[in-house]
Protein backbone atom coordinates (compact mmCIF):
# COMPACT_ATOMS: atom_id res chain seq x y z
CA UNK A 1 0.00 0.00 0.00
CA UNK A 2 1.14 3.16 -1.12
CA UNK A 3 1.22 6.55 1.19
CA UNK A 4 -1.64 7.48 -0.90
CA UNK A 5 -3.42 4.60 -0.54
CA UNK A 6 -2.83 4.42 3.11
CA UNK A 7 -4.29 8.08 3.04
CA UNK A 8 -7.48 7.57 1.01
CA UNK A 9 -8.44 4.23 3.47
CA UNK A 10 -8.53 6.93 6.14
CA UNK A 11 -10.15 9.37 4.47
CA UNK A 12 -13.21 6.91 4.35
CA UNK A 13 -12.61 5.43 7.39
CA UNK A 14 -13.93 8.91 8.82
CA UNK A 15 -16.47 9.28 6.35
CA UNK A 16 -17.77 5.96 7.54
CA UNK A 17 -17.74 7.22 10.74
CA UNK A 18 -19.31 10.24 10.20
CA UNK A 19 -22.28 8.71 8.48
CA UNK A 20 -22.85 6.41 11.29
CA UNK A 21 -22.48 9.17 13.90
CA UNK A 22 -24.62 11.48 11.75
CA UNK A 23 -27.41 8.81 11.21
CA UNK A 24 -27.36 8.28 15.37
CA UNK A 25 -27.95 12.10 15.81
CA UNK A 26 -31.29 11.53 13.38
CA UNK A 27 -32.52 9.90 17.06
CA UNK A 28 -33.72 13.51 18.04
CA UNK A 29 -35.08 16.52 15.98
CA UNK A 30 -33.09 18.58 17.87
CA UNK A 31 -29.57 17.10 16.75
CA UNK A 32 -31.00 16.05 13.15
CA UNK A 33 -29.91 18.92 11.62
CA UNK A 34 -26.35 18.24 12.86
CA UNK A 35 -26.56 15.00 11.72
CA UNK A 36 -27.02 15.69 8.14
CA UNK A 37 -24.93 18.34 8.34
CA UNK A 38 -21.93 15.33 9.70
CA UNK A 39 -23.25 13.28 6.91
CA UNK A 40 -22.26 15.56 4.40
CA UNK A 41 -18.77 16.45 6.13
CA UNK A 42 -18.47 12.42 5.50
CA UNK A 43 -19.45 12.40 2.29
CA UNK A 44 -17.32 15.37 0.93
CA UNK A 45 -14.47 13.53 2.13
CA UNK A 46 -15.12 10.06 0.48
CA UNK A 47 -15.13 12.00 -3.04
CA UNK A 48 -12.77 14.21 -2.16
CA UNK A 49 -10.54 11.05 -1.62
CA UNK A 50 -12.01 9.10 -4.48
CA UNK A 51 -11.08 12.05 -6.94
CA UNK A 52 -7.61 12.09 -5.77
CA UNK A 53 -7.62 8.55 -6.19
CA UNK A 54 -8.54 8.94 -9.71
CA UNK A 55 -6.46 11.59 -10.47
CA UNK A 56 -7.35 13.14 -13.63
CA UNK A 57 -8.19 10.23 -15.84
CA UNK A 58 -11.13 11.38 -17.37
CA UNK A 59 -11.80 14.51 -15.46
CA UNK A 60 -14.00 15.87 -17.82
CA UNK A 61 -16.52 13.19 -18.00
CA UNK A 62 -16.78 13.59 -13.89
CA UNK A 63 -16.74 16.97 -13.79
CA UNK A 64 -19.58 17.76 -16.46
CA UNK A 65 -21.36 14.93 -14.71
CA UNK A 66 -20.95 16.24 -11.26
CA UNK A 67 -22.04 19.48 -12.46
CA UNK A 68 -25.26 18.81 -14.30
CA UNK A 69 -25.94 16.07 -11.49
CA UNK A 70 -25.37 18.78 -8.76
CA UNK A 71 -27.92 21.38 -10.48
CA UNK A 72 -30.41 19.35 -11.34
CA UNK A 73 -30.54 17.74 -7.52
CA UNK A 74 -30.01 21.27 -5.95
CA UNK A 75 -32.53 23.38 -7.60
CA UNK A 76 -35.12 20.38 -7.46
CA UNK A 77 -34.56 19.84 -3.44
CA UNK A 78 -35.27 23.92 -2.86
CA UNK A 79 -37.94 24.20 -5.22
CA UNK A 80 -39.88 21.51 -4.82
CA UNK A 81 -43.39 21.58 -2.18
CA UNK A 82 -43.39 19.64 1.20
CA UNK A 83 -46.12 18.04 -0.32
CA UNK A 84 -44.63 16.84 -2.88
CA UNK A 85 -41.88 15.15 -0.79
CA UNK A 86 -42.54 11.64 -1.32
CA UNK A 87 -42.53 11.74 -5.02
CA UNK A 88 -38.84 13.80 -4.64
CA UNK A 89 -37.52 11.05 -2.86
CA UNK A 90 -38.87 8.32 -5.16
CA UNK A 91 -36.71 10.09 -7.84
CA UNK A 92 -33.42 10.93 -5.48
CA UNK A 93 -33.91 7.22 -5.04
CA UNK A 94 -34.69 5.96 -8.27
CA UNK A 95 -31.03 7.86 -9.46
CA UNK A 96 -29.14 6.46 -7.02
CA UNK A 97 -30.53 2.89 -8.39
CA UNK A 98 -29.58 3.90 -12.03
CA UNK A 99 -26.43 4.77 -10.89
CA UNK A 100 -26.07 1.45 -9.79
CA UNK A 101 -27.50 0.23 -13.16
CA UNK A 102 -25.30 1.96 -14.79
CA UNK A 103 -21.68 1.53 -13.06
CA UNK A 104 -22.40 -2.22 -13.88
CA UNK A 105 -23.34 -2.27 -17.46
CA UNK A 106 -20.15 0.17 -17.76
CA UNK A 107 -17.97 -2.56 -16.30
CA UNK A 108 -19.47 -5.19 -18.40
CA UNK A 109 -18.20 -3.53 -21.45
CA UNK A 110 -15.15 -2.56 -20.14
CA UNK A 111 -14.48 -6.21 -19.03
CA UNK A 112 -15.28 -7.54 -22.62
CA UNK A 113 -12.36 -5.79 -23.52
CA UNK A 114 -10.13 -7.34 -21.27
CA UNK A 115 -8.41 -4.44 -19.26
CA UNK A 116 -10.39 -5.78 -15.88
CA UNK A 117 -10.11 -8.69 -14.76
CA UNK A 118 -13.58 -10.60 -14.42
CA UNK A 119 -13.12 -13.33 -11.94
CA UNK A 120 -16.81 -14.89 -10.03
CA UNK A 121 -17.30 -12.59 -7.29
CA UNK A 122 -17.31 -9.50 -9.82
CA UNK A 123 -19.53 -11.53 -12.28
CA UNK A 124 -22.28 -12.06 -9.63
CA UNK A 125 -22.03 -8.66 -8.21
CA UNK A 126 -22.14 -7.02 -11.64
CA UNK A 127 -25.00 -8.97 -12.67
CA UNK A 128 -27.06 -8.46 -9.24
CA UNK A 129 -26.30 -4.65 -8.62
CA UNK A 130 -26.98 -4.58 -12.39
CA UNK A 131 -30.20 -6.21 -11.68
CA UNK A 132 -31.51 -4.34 -8.70
CA UNK A 133 -30.53 -1.24 -9.51
CA UNK A 134 -32.61 -1.33 -12.90
CA UNK A 135 -35.94 -2.33 -10.82
CA UNK A 136 -35.14 0.08 -8.32
CA UNK A 137 -34.78 3.20 -11.11
CA UNK A 138 -37.68 1.77 -13.06
CA UNK A 139 -40.17 1.04 -10.04
CA UNK A 140 -38.98 4.99 -8.74
CA UNK A 141 -39.98 6.23 -11.76
CA UNK A 142 -43.46 5.00 -12.00
CA UNK A 143 -43.83 5.80 -7.85
CA UNK A 144 -42.58 9.58 -9.18
CA UNK A 145 -45.43 9.42 -11.74
CA UNK A 146 -48.15 7.82 -9.76
CA UNK A 147 -47.87 10.33 -7.37
CA UNK A 148 -47.52 13.50 -8.88
CA UNK A 149 -50.64 12.01 -10.21
CA UNK A 150 -49.36 12.12 -14.12
CA UNK A 151 -50.87 8.37 -14.10
CA UNK A 152 -53.54 7.43 -12.31
CA UNK A 153 -52.46 6.68 -8.59
CA UNK A 154 -55.17 3.81 -8.42
CA UNK A 155 -53.95 0.23 -9.12
CA UNK A 156 -53.67 -0.97 -12.60
CA UNK A 157 -53.88 -4.79 -13.20
CA UNK A 158 -54.39 -6.64 -15.79
CA UNK A 159 -55.78 -10.46 -16.69
CA UNK A 160 -52.13 -12.41 -16.35
CA UNK A 161 -50.34 -9.95 -14.34
CA UNK A 162 -48.97 -12.39 -12.22
CA UNK A 163 -48.09 -15.00 -14.92
CA UNK A 164 -46.27 -12.06 -16.92
CA UNK A 165 -44.39 -11.08 -13.71
CA UNK A 166 -43.06 -14.84 -12.91
CA UNK A 167 -42.34 -15.08 -16.99
CA UNK A 168 -39.71 -11.96 -16.37
CA UNK A 169 -38.65 -12.67 -13.37
CA UNK A 170 -37.56 -16.75 -14.61
CA UNK A 171 -36.23 -14.76 -17.79
CA UNK A 172 -34.18 -12.36 -15.67
CA UNK A 173 -32.57 -15.74 -13.71
CA UNK A 174 -32.03 -17.26 -16.57
CA UNK A 175 -30.00 -14.47 -18.25
CA UNK A 176 -28.25 -13.88 -14.51
CA UNK A 177 -27.75 -17.54 -14.39
CA UNK A 178 -25.91 -18.00 -18.05
CA UNK A 179 -23.77 -14.50 -16.66
CA UNK A 180 -22.06 -16.35 -13.48
CA UNK A 181 -22.00 -19.51 -14.98
CA UNK A 182 -19.79 -17.79 -18.51
CA UNK A 183 -17.93 -15.27 -15.65
CA UNK A 184 -19.33 -11.99 -17.69
CA UNK A 185 -19.07 -13.73 -20.88
CA UNK A 186 -22.39 -12.76 -22.28
CA UNK A 187 -23.17 -11.53 -25.44
CA UNK A 188 -24.30 -7.88 -25.70
CA UNK A 189 -27.58 -8.60 -27.40
CA UNK A 190 -28.31 -10.97 -24.03
CA UNK A 191 -27.29 -8.32 -21.66
CA UNK A 192 -29.41 -5.60 -23.07
CA UNK A 193 -32.40 -8.38 -22.92
CA UNK A 194 -31.14 -8.90 -19.20
CA UNK A 195 -31.20 -5.31 -18.54
CA UNK A 196 -34.68 -4.70 -20.41
CA UNK A 197 -36.49 -7.62 -18.18
CA UNK A 198 -35.11 -6.02 -15.40
CA UNK A 199 -36.79 -2.11 -16.15
CA UNK A 200 -39.63 -4.11 -17.37
CA UNK A 201 -40.05 -5.84 -13.45
CA UNK A 202 -39.88 -2.64 -12.04
CA UNK A 203 -42.59 -0.60 -13.73
CA UNK A 204 -45.01 -3.98 -13.75
CA UNK A 205 -43.91 -4.27 -10.01
CA UNK A 206 -45.13 -0.98 -9.12
CA UNK A 207 -47.92 -0.41 -11.46
CA UNK A 208 -50.42 -2.47 -9.47
CA UNK A 209 -49.79 -0.88 -6.16
CA UNK A 210 -52.09 1.73 -5.03
CA UNK A 211 -51.72 5.60 -3.81
CA UNK A 212 -52.38 5.03 -0.20
CA UNK A 213 -49.73 2.05 -0.30
CA UNK A 214 -46.86 4.15 -1.26
CA UNK A 215 -44.96 4.72 1.67
CA UNK A 216 -44.60 0.89 1.62
CA UNK A 217 -43.45 1.31 -1.75
CA UNK A 218 -41.18 3.90 -1.28
CA UNK A 219 -39.44 2.48 1.76
CA UNK A 220 -38.90 -0.77 0.03
CA UNK A 221 -37.44 1.25 -3.41
CA UNK A 222 -34.91 2.86 -0.62
CA UNK A 223 -34.12 -0.03 1.03
CA UNK A 224 -33.08 -1.96 -3.01
CA UNK A 225 -31.29 0.77 -3.97
CA UNK A 226 -29.10 0.35 -0.94
CA UNK A 227 -28.97 -2.73 -1.43
CA UNK A 228 -27.82 -2.33 -5.52
CA UNK A 229 -25.14 0.37 -3.47
CA UNK A 230 -23.66 -2.40 -1.07
CA UNK A 231 -23.60 -5.23 -3.96
CA UNK A 232 -21.60 -2.38 -6.27
CA UNK A 233 -19.31 -2.18 -3.10
CA UNK A 234 -18.27 -6.11 -4.19
CA UNK A 235 -18.21 -5.17 -7.89
CA UNK A 236 -15.76 -2.35 -7.63
CA UNK A 237 -13.87 -3.74 -4.23
CA UNK A 238 -14.95 -0.67 -2.08
CA UNK A 239 -15.55 -1.18 1.60
CA UNK A 240 -17.51 2.65 1.86
CA UNK A 241 -19.85 1.21 -0.78
CA UNK A 242 -20.60 -1.90 0.69
CA UNK A 243 -21.25 -0.13 4.41
CA UNK A 244 -23.06 2.58 3.05
CA UNK A 245 -25.73 0.51 1.07
CA UNK A 246 -25.84 -2.19 4.02
CA UNK A 247 -26.72 1.56 6.12
CA UNK A 248 -29.29 2.45 3.57
CA UNK A 249 -30.60 -1.28 3.28
CA UNK A 250 -31.07 -1.89 6.85
CA UNK A 251 -32.94 1.70 7.39
CA UNK A 252 -35.48 0.72 3.95
CA UNK A 253 -35.78 -2.41 5.53
CA UNK A 254 -36.98 -1.04 9.26
CA UNK A 255 -39.67 1.71 7.66
CA UNK A 256 -40.63 -0.96 5.19
CA UNK A 257 -42.02 -3.51 8.19
CA UNK A 258 -42.98 -0.34 10.24
CA UNK A 259 -45.23 0.78 7.23
CA UNK A 260 -46.81 -2.86 6.75
CA UNK A 261 -47.04 -2.98 10.39
CA UNK A 262 -48.82 -0.19 10.67
CA UNK A 263 -51.17 -1.68 8.37
CA UNK A 264 -51.75 -4.80 9.45
CA UNK A 265 -50.83 -6.10 6.33
CA UNK A 266 -48.44 -8.33 5.62
CA UNK A 267 -45.52 -6.91 3.07
CA UNK A 268 -46.80 -9.39 0.20
CA UNK A 269 -50.37 -8.42 0.49
CA UNK A 270 -49.32 -4.93 -0.27
CA UNK A 271 -47.32 -5.57 -2.62
CA UNK A 272 -49.14 -8.39 -4.94
CA UNK A 273 -52.62 -7.70 -3.24
CA UNK A 274 -53.53 -4.85 -5.63
CA UNK A 275 -55.57 -3.39 -2.47
CA UNK A 276 -58.57 -1.32 -3.21
CA UNK A 277 -58.88 -2.18 -7.12
CA UNK A 278 -62.05 -3.46 -6.72
CA UNK A 279 -63.15 -2.76 -3.17
CA UNK A 280 -64.89 0.35 -3.79
CA UNK A 281 -67.11 -1.03 -6.42
CA UNK A 282 -68.19 -3.80 -3.65
CA UNK A 283 -68.66 -1.52 -1.32
CA UNK A 284 -71.00 1.20 -3.40
CA UNK A 285 -73.09 -1.95 -4.42
CA UNK A 286 -73.54 -3.70 -1.31
CA UNK A 287 -74.22 -0.63 0.95
CA UNK A 288 -76.83 0.93 -1.32
CA UNK A 289 -78.05 3.18 0.35
CA UNK A 290 -76.73 6.44 2.33
CA UNK A 291 -75.10 6.58 5.81
CA UNK A 292 -77.17 7.79 8.30
CA UNK A 293 -74.70 11.44 8.87
CA UNK A 294 -74.80 14.42 10.86
CA UNK A 295 -73.69 17.71 8.81
CA UNK A 296 -72.88 20.34 11.05
CA UNK A 297 -72.11 24.57 10.02
CA UNK A 298 -68.38 25.83 10.09
CA UNK A 299 -70.13 28.42 13.22
CA UNK A 300 -71.18 25.04 15.06
CA UNK A 301 -68.13 23.52 15.06
CA UNK A 302 -66.34 26.71 15.83
CA UNK A 303 -68.36 27.44 19.19
CA UNK A 304 -67.51 23.43 19.81
CA UNK A 305 -63.67 24.22 19.49
CA UNK A 306 -63.42 27.49 21.01
CA UNK A 307 -65.31 26.14 24.65
CA UNK A 308 -62.88 23.01 24.39
CA UNK A 309 -60.54 22.43 27.00
CA UNK A 310 -58.30 19.75 24.73
CA UNK A 311 -58.57 19.62 21.01
CA UNK A 312 -56.81 16.89 18.55
CA UNK A 313 -56.51 17.25 15.00
CA UNK A 314 -55.93 14.10 13.07
CA UNK A 315 -54.46 14.77 9.48
CA UNK A 316 -54.24 13.00 6.58
CA UNK A 317 -53.54 12.78 2.88
CA UNK A 318 -56.48 15.21 2.28
CA UNK A 319 -54.53 18.01 4.37
CA UNK A 320 -51.52 17.58 2.00
CA UNK A 321 -54.07 17.62 -1.21
CA UNK A 322 -55.56 20.92 -0.13
CA UNK A 323 -52.19 22.14 1.05
CA UNK A 324 -53.95 22.83 4.16
CA UNK A 325 -51.30 22.95 6.63
CA UNK A 326 -50.64 26.41 7.13
CA UNK A 327 -54.54 26.80 7.71
CA UNK A 328 -54.59 24.51 10.48
CA UNK A 329 -52.17 25.82 12.13
CA UNK A 330 -53.25 29.30 11.53
CA UNK A 331 -56.61 27.56 13.71
CA UNK A 332 -54.33 25.87 16.43
CA UNK A 333 -52.81 29.69 17.04
CA UNK A 334 -56.50 31.18 17.23
CA UNK A 335 -57.49 28.19 19.79
CA UNK A 336 -54.16 28.18 22.06
CA UNK A 337 -55.03 32.11 21.82
CA UNK A 338 -58.17 30.97 24.12
CA UNK A 339 -56.19 28.39 26.45
CA UNK A 340 -57.35 25.26 24.31
CA UNK A 341 -54.51 23.02 24.36
CA UNK A 342 -54.04 21.68 20.98
CA UNK A 343 -52.16 18.49 19.78
CA UNK A 344 -51.64 16.79 16.79
CA UNK A 345 -52.48 12.81 16.06
CA UNK A 346 -50.17 11.29 13.43
CA UNK A 347 -50.41 7.97 12.19
CA UNK A 348 -47.75 6.33 10.95
CA UNK A 349 -49.00 5.48 7.30
CA UNK A 350 -50.92 9.39 7.04
CA UNK A 351 -50.02 10.61 3.75
CA UNK A 352 -47.47 9.07 0.96
CA UNK A 353 -44.49 8.32 2.75
CA UNK A 354 -43.57 7.41 6.19
CA UNK A 355 -43.14 10.82 8.07
CA UNK A 356 -45.27 12.85 5.98
CA UNK A 357 -47.41 14.76 7.67
CA UNK A 358 -44.88 15.72 10.39
CA UNK A 359 -43.05 17.38 7.50
CA UNK A 360 -45.81 19.52 6.46
CA UNK A 361 -46.72 20.18 10.09
CA UNK A 362 -43.08 20.86 10.76
CA UNK A 363 -43.17 23.41 7.64
CA UNK A 364 -46.11 25.53 8.98
CA UNK A 365 -44.19 25.81 12.56
CA UNK A 366 -45.75 23.34 14.35
CA UNK A 367 -43.67 22.65 16.80
CA UNK A 368 -42.87 18.69 17.02
CA UNK A 369 -43.35 18.37 20.68
CA UNK A 370 -47.05 18.55 19.76
CA UNK A 371 -47.14 15.82 16.97
CA UNK A 372 -48.02 12.54 18.86
CA UNK A 373 -47.32 9.57 17.49
CA UNK A 374 -50.86 6.98 17.51
CA UNK A 375 -49.11 4.82 20.63
CA UNK A 376 -48.67 8.18 22.13
CA UNK A 377 -52.29 9.80 21.26
CA UNK A 378 -54.61 7.45 22.00
CA UNK A 379 -54.86 7.37 25.50
CA UNK A 380 -55.87 11.03 25.15
CA UNK A 381 -58.51 10.69 22.85
CA UNK A 382 -60.36 10.09 26.06
CA UNK A 383 -60.13 13.41 27.73
CA UNK A 384 -60.42 15.31 24.11
CA UNK A 385 -63.68 17.35 23.96
CA UNK A 386 -62.88 17.26 20.19
CA UNK A 387 -61.22 15.39 17.58
CA UNK A 388 -61.06 17.40 14.26
CA UNK A 389 -60.23 14.87 11.22
CA UNK A 390 -58.88 16.45 8.34
CA UNK A 391 -58.83 15.11 5.21
CA UNK A 392 -57.99 11.22 6.78
CA UNK A 393 -60.50 8.22 6.52
CA UNK A 394 -59.45 4.76 6.88
CA UNK A 395 -56.60 5.23 9.61
CA UNK A 396 -59.77 6.63 12.19
CA UNK A 397 -61.69 3.90 11.14
CA UNK A 398 -63.21 1.83 13.89
CA UNK A 399 -64.48 -1.16 11.63
CA UNK A 400 -60.43 -2.03 12.35
CA UNK A 401 -61.24 -2.78 15.43
CA UNK A 402 -64.47 -4.72 15.59
CA UNK A 403 -65.55 -5.58 12.60
CA UNK A 404 -63.30 -8.88 11.58
CA UNK A 405 -65.40 -9.31 8.14
CA UNK A 406 -63.76 -5.82 6.97
CA UNK A 407 -60.47 -5.72 4.86
CA UNK A 408 -59.01 -3.31 7.36
CA UNK A 409 -59.98 -5.34 10.24
CA UNK A 410 -56.80 -5.49 12.70
CA UNK A 411 -55.45 -2.70 11.10
CA UNK A 412 -54.05 -0.06 14.39
CA UNK A 413 -55.88 2.90 13.88
CA UNK A 414 -56.39 6.36 15.94
CA UNK A 415 -59.23 6.11 18.19
CA UNK A 416 -60.72 9.23 17.11
CA UNK A 417 -64.25 7.89 18.35
CA UNK A 418 -63.31 8.25 21.97
CA UNK A 419 -63.38 11.85 21.99
CA UNK A 420 -66.52 13.80 22.63
CA UNK A 421 -67.20 15.11 19.56
CA UNK A 422 -65.49 14.23 16.58
CA UNK A 423 -65.83 16.28 13.70
CA UNK A 424 -64.78 15.01 10.19
CA UNK A 425 -63.68 17.46 7.47
CA UNK A 426 -64.34 15.69 3.96
CA UNK A 427 -64.62 16.90 0.59
CA UNK A 428 -67.56 14.49 -0.11
CA UNK A 429 -69.27 11.46 1.22
CA UNK A 430 -66.79 9.19 -1.08
CA UNK A 431 -65.66 6.29 0.59
CA UNK A 432 -61.61 6.14 1.39
CA UNK A 433 -58.66 5.36 -0.58
CA UNK A 434 -59.57 1.91 0.62
CA UNK A 435 -63.13 2.06 -0.88
CA UNK A 436 -64.35 1.03 2.47
CA UNK A 437 -67.46 2.83 4.67
CA UNK A 438 -65.94 4.29 7.86
CA UNK A 439 -69.17 3.78 10.47
CA UNK A 440 -67.27 6.27 12.08
CA UNK A 441 -69.47 8.43 10.71
CA UNK A 442 -73.16 7.28 11.90
CA UNK A 443 -71.82 7.50 16.03
CA UNK A 444 -74.00 9.85 17.89
CA UNK A 445 -70.68 12.20 18.84
CA UNK A 446 -69.43 12.47 15.20
CA UNK A 447 -70.62 15.19 12.23
CA UNK A 448 -69.26 16.16 9.21
CA UNK A 449 -68.34 19.07 7.80
CA UNK A 450 -68.15 19.07 3.96
CA UNK A 451 -65.86 20.92 1.80
CA UNK A 452 -62.11 21.65 0.95
CA UNK A 453 -59.86 21.26 3.80
CA UNK A 454 -58.36 24.78 3.49
CA UNK A 455 -61.30 26.67 2.55
CA UNK A 456 -63.36 24.58 5.82
CA UNK A 457 -60.53 25.31 8.32
CA UNK A 458 -59.88 29.21 6.87
CA UNK A 459 -63.41 29.10 7.76
CA UNK A 460 -63.39 27.82 11.05
CA UNK A 461 -60.75 30.30 11.97
CA UNK A 462 -62.71 33.33 10.79
CA UNK A 463 -65.58 31.67 12.75
CA UNK A 464 -63.59 31.14 16.03
CA UNK A 465 -62.23 34.29 15.61
CA UNK A 466 -65.62 36.02 15.91
CA UNK A 467 -66.91 33.75 18.42
CA UNK B 1 -3.88 -12.00 0.96
CA UNK B 2 -6.14 -14.51 -1.19
CA UNK B 3 -9.05 -13.76 -3.08
CA UNK B 4 -11.62 -16.09 -0.62
CA UNK B 5 -9.90 -14.04 2.47
CA UNK B 6 -10.42 -11.00 1.06
CA UNK B 7 -14.27 -11.85 0.16
CA UNK B 8 -15.45 -13.21 3.87
CA UNK B 9 -13.30 -9.86 5.16
CA UNK B 10 -15.76 -8.20 3.15
CA UNK B 11 -18.84 -9.94 3.31
CA UNK B 12 -17.42 -9.17 7.62
CA UNK B 13 -17.85 -5.48 7.11
CA UNK B 14 -21.35 -6.21 5.40
CA UNK B 15 -23.19 -8.30 8.11
CA UNK B 16 -21.20 -5.86 10.84
CA UNK B 17 -22.82 -3.12 8.89
CA UNK B 18 -26.23 -4.02 8.49
CA UNK B 19 -26.33 -4.51 12.52
CA UNK B 20 -25.17 -0.93 13.11
CA UNK B 21 -27.61 0.09 10.52
CA UNK B 22 -30.26 -1.68 12.39
CA UNK B 23 -29.19 -0.11 15.76
CA UNK B 24 -29.17 3.03 15.02
CA UNK B 25 -31.65 3.73 12.85
CA UNK B 26 -34.47 1.85 15.43
CA UNK B 27 -33.98 4.81 17.63
CA UNK B 28 -34.93 7.24 15.17
CA UNK B 29 -38.70 8.78 15.99
CA UNK B 30 -41.59 8.67 13.70
CA UNK B 31 -41.69 12.45 13.55
CA UNK B 32 -37.98 11.91 11.68
CA UNK B 33 -39.00 9.31 9.44
CA UNK B 34 -39.55 11.60 5.85
CA UNK B 35 -35.80 13.45 6.96
CA UNK B 36 -34.50 10.00 7.44
CA UNK B 37 -34.99 8.67 4.77
CA UNK B 38 -33.93 11.44 2.16
CA UNK B 39 -30.90 11.44 4.58
CA UNK B 40 -30.06 7.71 3.80
CA UNK B 41 -31.02 8.19 0.71
CA UNK B 42 -28.09 11.41 0.27
CA UNK B 43 -26.12 8.47 2.22
CA UNK B 44 -26.22 6.02 -1.44
CA UNK B 45 -25.23 8.84 -3.11
CA UNK B 46 -21.84 7.47 -2.36
CA UNK B 47 -22.90 5.61 -5.25
CA UNK B 48 -20.99 8.74 -7.18
CA UNK B 49 -18.10 7.32 -5.78
CA UNK B 50 -18.50 4.05 -7.74
CA UNK B 51 -19.16 5.93 -10.48
CA UNK B 52 -16.00 8.22 -10.79
CA UNK B 53 -14.23 4.64 -10.07
CA UNK B 54 -16.03 3.76 -13.32
CA UNK B 55 -14.87 6.65 -15.52
CA UNK B 56 -11.05 6.66 -14.70
CA UNK B 57 -11.57 2.76 -14.99
CA UNK B 58 -13.01 3.79 -18.52
CA UNK B 59 -10.79 6.17 -19.77
CA UNK B 60 -7.93 4.46 -18.72
CA UNK B 61 -8.38 1.47 -20.66
CA UNK B 62 -8.81 3.77 -23.63
CA UNK B 63 -12.18 2.08 -24.09
CA UNK B 64 -13.96 5.67 -24.44
CA UNK B 65 -16.34 5.34 -27.60
CA UNK B 66 -19.17 7.73 -27.42
CA UNK B 67 -21.77 5.49 -25.76
CA UNK B 68 -19.67 4.40 -23.34
CA UNK B 69 -18.62 7.64 -22.13
CA UNK B 70 -22.46 8.70 -22.85
CA UNK B 71 -23.35 6.26 -20.26
CA UNK B 72 -20.45 6.71 -18.06
CA UNK B 73 -21.39 10.38 -17.74
CA UNK B 74 -24.85 9.07 -16.87
CA UNK B 75 -23.78 7.09 -14.06
CA UNK B 76 -22.03 10.33 -12.34
CA UNK B 77 -24.88 12.33 -12.79
CA UNK B 78 -27.34 10.51 -11.70
CA UNK B 79 -25.21 9.79 -8.33
CA UNK B 80 -24.78 13.47 -8.61
CA UNK B 81 -28.60 14.31 -8.12
CA UNK B 82 -28.73 12.00 -5.42
CA UNK B 83 -26.29 13.54 -3.36
CA UNK B 84 -26.30 17.02 -3.49
CA UNK B 85 -30.22 16.95 -4.22
CA UNK B 86 -30.47 13.96 -1.10
CA UNK B 87 -28.44 16.38 1.36
CA UNK B 88 -30.11 19.49 -0.34
CA UNK B 89 -33.63 17.92 0.42
CA UNK B 90 -32.74 16.89 3.92
CA UNK B 91 -31.06 20.40 5.02
CA UNK B 92 -34.23 21.96 3.67
CA UNK B 93 -36.89 19.97 5.75
CA UNK B 94 -34.80 19.55 9.27
CA UNK B 95 -34.90 23.40 9.26
CA UNK B 96 -38.57 23.27 9.66
CA UNK B 97 -38.47 20.87 12.60
CA UNK B 98 -38.62 23.21 15.83
CA UNK B 99 -39.13 22.73 19.67
CA UNK B 100 -40.42 25.95 20.26
CA UNK B 101 -42.37 28.42 18.63
CA UNK B 102 -40.69 31.63 18.37
CA UNK B 103 -41.46 35.26 18.31
CA UNK B 104 -44.15 34.85 20.60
Amino acid sequence: MSDIDVAISLANLVAIALFIYGLHELNSPATARRGNRLAMVGMAIALAAILVKSGTIGWWAILVGVAIGAAIGIVAALKVKMTAMPQMVALYNGAGGGAAALISSVEFYVARGGTVQMNDVIAVSLVLSAIIGAVSFAGSIIAFLKLQEVMTGRPVTYPGQQVVNAVIVLGILALGAWFVVTIGALPVWAYLVLMLGALMLGVLFVLPIGGADMPVVISLLNSCTGVAVAITGFEIDSVLLVICGALVGASGTILTVAMSRAMNRPLTNVLFGAFGATGGMETATASGGAQQIRTASADDVALMLAYASKVIFVPGYGMAVAQAQHSVKALADQLEKRGVKVLYAIHPVAGRMPGHMNVLLAESNVPYNQLLDMEDVNPEFATTDVALVIGANDVTNPAARNVPSSPIYGMPILDVDKASNVVVLKRSMRSGFAGIENPLYEMPNCSMLFGDAKASVDELTAAVKAV
Amino acid sequence: MTDVSHLIELLTVLLLAIFVGFEVISKVPTTLHTPLMSATNAIHGIVLAGAIVIVAELFGANLNGPALTILAIAAVTLGAINVFGGFAVTERMLQMFKGKERGR
